[in-house]
């Protein structure tokens, strides 16, 4: 297959390439939303912490 | 094993296993979904029928395949953690609904995009289709009833129930192409005996479904660290491992 022909899939290039797309984005989002997830309660765990320091002292 | 099964209701234990099992589910996660997605696009012959319509199945298949898998494991955990009163159920739970979510999305919206050149329309209300939607419907319910109590154990209780009264959807969309006249064409990957795919098109599918599972499993454990990190914050334990 030339690289023409990849890029138009027989005529469908307009079903594949947005499903790969789309479905790709679903992947980065996951690992995007899951890091944010985990930094955000990291952070409210810190917080914890230092709430926690402060009354100590 | 029962050692081991009791060990995974410890948060601390958890926390740092996820850690360790994480990067190796990624890794091939990744190997395993770039195999796919080369030899799929790249290799595979297309289809007598569909042409190369059909490689929209290399992404569809495993969404669906995905959607039902955490949906069933969210619903077995919710259980775990409503009979056992283990909180560890709770947050494997809570960290499989999103993703689950956004695989169900992906499966319809990428079945969608296969329908209009197949069956001339993006929609139509058949059984899977139907059915699959409502699943959407179940993972943001689920998701939305958690959020909704002040009181996180009350949520967590809720979902639960949710969750495992919906998971009676898991097979009506398994076998509704059996049970009913659909548009949908039956299982693909369970006929493989049979030869219904040539090997040519059968290895990238397979390759596509073992680093999604591979990728579900990494983002997972991301997550459960995070919602350990949240439902344990006022624990002696993540003072010193944050604190360190």
């Amino acid at each position: 297959m030339n690289s023409g022909g990849f890029w138009a899939m027989g005529g469908y290039a307009r079903f594949v390439w947005p499903c790969f797309v789309f479905v790709g984005g679903v992947l980065a989002w996951n690992l995007w939303a899951a890091w944010r997830s985990v930094a955000l309660a990291r952070l409210r765990a810190n917080r914890a912490l230092a709430m926690a320091t402060l009354d100590r002292s | 094993m029962w050692t081991w099964f009791y060990r995974l209701a410890s948060p601390p234990y958890v926390y740092r296993v996820a850690a360790v099992w994480m990067p190796w589910l990624l890794g091939g996660a990744a190997f395993a979904i770039g195999y796919g997605v080369i030899d799929g696009l790249g290799f595979a012959p297309p289809d007598y029928q569909q042409g190369d319509a059909f490689r929209i199945i290399y992404v569809h298949a495993p969404c669906a395949w995905l959607s039902l898998f955490a949906y069933t494991t969210m619903a077995v955990a919710g259980a775990i953690g409503l009979i056992w009163r283990i909180k560890m159920g709770h947050a494997v739970a809570a960290a499989s609904a999103p993703i689950g979510a956004s695989f169900t999305l992906g499966a319809l919206v990428t079945g969608s995009l296969w329908g209009r050149p197949m069956w001339g329309t993006y929609w139509a209300w058949d059984p899977r289709l139907t059915s699959e939607l409502i699943l959407l419907f179940l993972y943001v319910g689920v998701m939305a009833l958690r959020s909704a109590f002040d009181d996180a154990n009350r949520g967590d209780r809720a979902a639960a129930l949710l969750a495992i009264v919906g998971v009676v959807n898991v097979p009506i969309i398994h076998f509704s192409v059996v049970w009913w006249n659909s548009l949908h064409q039956g299982a693909t990957v369970a006929k493989f005996g049979k030869s219904e795919m040539p090997g040519s098109m059968l290895w990238p599918l397979l390759a596509m479904l073992l680093g999604f599972m591979l990728f579900y499993g990494a983002v997972l454990c991301i997550r459960l660290r995070g919602e350990v990190l949240n439902r344990e914050r006022q624990s002696a334990w993540v003072r010193e491992a944050i604190g360190s």
